[in-house]
């Protein structure tokens, strides 16, 4: 499939965003997140502003952007629909939320902890619409499956907590606690990753070009002949095949620089202080994004979908 | 609405027939023709007299080389595709905006061009490559099953079917209401064994392949009179033999 650099942006932009949100406001119900204005703002703000560009960004692939407010329609079929209208729904509640910790930051309100946990909902049920827009695709088995939900999710919440832990420096809520958080979560991401490629490797093809043209009873198909000389939208959208060819060092890529460096780095803040530690978190969000956008470009283009079949393409 | 009718009065569709195509593009051409001037007008060229020629066509036409396991002769299959107006179409279930629909009252799978936001979700979810995204516009396009001729009082009442159907010089391409089992393409796709591309996807395409029959070897045909007739044996004619006889002095 194409990567197309919007959505790339937007996925991970806005599922970084959702991380953050999420982890915050839990800590937050937690009582671990101190009361300042200066917190709510710059937390919240950095969630809902990486949250917001990738909504945006979202409509850049768009032929018509302007009608973009027609996709909020289809909820009851469409889980891109859905995507759109719950991003949508989540700002209602976490703005609520924000403007409450504004007034009153202690949480002592008994309505504050319930657009909390609303918001925590609600921004949970967004990235995971966002993982069924693909999940839900049935001619690109790669995507198709269980674990796509769950690396959506997973690295959701781990890309947060790295651009949280390192909030947490500056705004002074810094522990233990989130440290391990963000190292926990960064291992979970890898192993599903792991196991997302492994199952992905594993599985037998969907279909073939035996199936695609229905005469597998006469023999083993191969195209003789292309419709024409040139290529079509078909072909360049959904037969992108250059990172397929890069696909083992693109993975060394994810492993090394999303999950591996940002541990080290967050783990190595322990024993820093001063400038070593601004440096070593500055790392940490660096790799991971670095890591995180290989990933999400090789989740689009090493998937193969059935279209190709009728291109040259013996299974997929 | 992106909902699917649960069933539909009519299941139009087409009938191909590979054991008769001969891969001439004809039927992709006049899809072409006539649907740059209908309900999708108009389908873009880029580039269309340069050396990287690209465009928005409803109809392709592959060429397939099968080669059976058992390492017997090879055959040629010319395979015509185009949108399949699926029972259960994903393309129009993963719109956002409604602009993908299928009719309730044919089960042909169109899109509304004025509703489309060209988020391009529906090429990802058709199995079959049959949407096409029409750069210039914005908008996807797809086959509309001609529905601008298939219910067009103005033209000749045996123009009414798809441009694919009129002009096939072959007959290899029928069109009709599988909904019906006494209609002419739910007999002939019983009869010959008419099949469903990839139901794997879950899809139940409408559209039905008739496979191509199966053929004498080479082998065979070389023994059994359909190969050359042998010069100069006791078979050949009087007058074959007594030429080949002083022709060769």
């Amino acid at each position: 499939m194409h990567p197309a650099k919007s959505v790339i942006f937007f996925t991970t932009a806005s599922g970084a965003g959702y991380g953050v949100l999420i982890l915050f406001i839990l800590m937050d119900i937690a009582g671990l997140i101190p009361a300042g204005w200066h917190v709510t703002l710059i937390s919240l703000g950095v969630a809902l502003g990486l949250i917001s560009a990738g909504l945006l960004s979202s409509t850049a692939h768009l032929g018509h952007p302007e009608r973009a407010w027609r996709a909020m329609s289809q909820w009851r079929t469409s889980w891109l629909s859905r995507e759109g209208l719950f991003a949508l729904i989540t700002f209602l509640p976490v703005l609520i939320y924000g403007a409450g910790r504004l007034v009153y930051p202690d949480m002592t309100t008994p309505w504050q902890p319930v657009v909390a946990a609303l918001s925590v909902a609600l921004a949970l049920i967004t990235v995971y619409c966002t993982a069924m827009i693909y999940a839900s695709l049935r001619p690109i088995p790669a995507w198709s499956n269980g674990w796509t939900p769950v690396c959506y999710l997973i690295l959701s919440l781990s890309s947060g907590a790295v651009l949280l832990n390192a909030l947490s420096f500056f705004l002074g809520f810094a522990s233990v606690f989130l440290i391990l958080v963000s190292v926990v979560l960064l291992l979970a991401g890898l192993i599903v990753k792991i196991m997302y490629w492994q199952s992905i490797a594993l599985a037998s093809p969907r279909s073939t070009a035996e199936s695609a043209t229905g005469l597998g009873d006469m023999g083993k198909v191969k195209l003789f002949e292309a419709p024409h000389q040139g290529d079509n939208y078909l072909m360049t959208e959904m037969g992108f095949r250059i990172a397929r060819k890069h696909a083992a060092r693109l993975k060394r890529l994810v492993i090394l620089w999303g999950f591996v460096f940002p541990i080290i780095a967050i783990l190595l803040t322990r024993y820093s202080d001063g400038a070593i530690t601004i440096g070593l978190l500055t790392i940490s969000v660096l790799t991971a994004a670095i890591g995180l956008i290989a990933e999400r470009y090789l989740f689009f283009a090493e998937a193969k979908h059935s279209v190709t079949l009728y291109y040259g393409e013996s299974a997929v | 609405m992106t909902a699917l009718p649960a069933q539909t009065q009519k299941k139009l569709g087409l009938v191909i027939d590979l054991d008769i195509c001969v891969g001439c593009h004809a039927c992709a051409v006049n899809c072409k023709e006539w649907n740059t001037g209908g309900h999708s007008a108009p389908l873009p060229d880029n580039d269309p007299y340069g050396a990287d020629a690209s465009g928005v066509w409803f109809n392709r036409i592959h060429s397939f080389e099968v080669v059976p396991e058992d390492g017997g002769d090879s055959r040629m299959v010319h395979f015509p595709k185009s949108c399949l107006h699926c029972e259960d179409a994903p393309c129009v279930t993963v719109c956002p905006t409604g602009a993908s629909y299928k009719r309730e009252e044919d089960g042909i799978v169109l899109v509304n061009p004025d509703t489309c936001i060209g988020c391009k979700l529906c090429s990802w979810a058709c199995p079959y490559g049959a949407r096409e995204y029409d750069d210039d516009a914005g908008i996807m396009k797809k086959c509309t099953l001609c529905v601008d001729r298939i219910y067009n009082e103005t033209l000749p009442a045996d123009m009414r079917v798809p441009a694919c159907v009129s002009t096939c010089p072959a007959g290899a391409r029928s069109f009709g209401d599988f909904g019906d089992p006494d209609s002419d393409v739910s007999k002939l796709s019983a009869a010959r064994g008419g099949y469903a591309l990839m139901p794997e996807q879950n899809c139940k395409p409408v559209n039905r392949y008739l496979p191509p029959r199966p053929r004498k070897t080479v082998a065979e045909e070389a023994m059994g009179g359909a190969g050359l007739t042998p010069v100069a044996d006791s078979s050949a004619g009087v007058m074959a033999r007594w030429l080949d006889k002083i022709l060769s002095l």
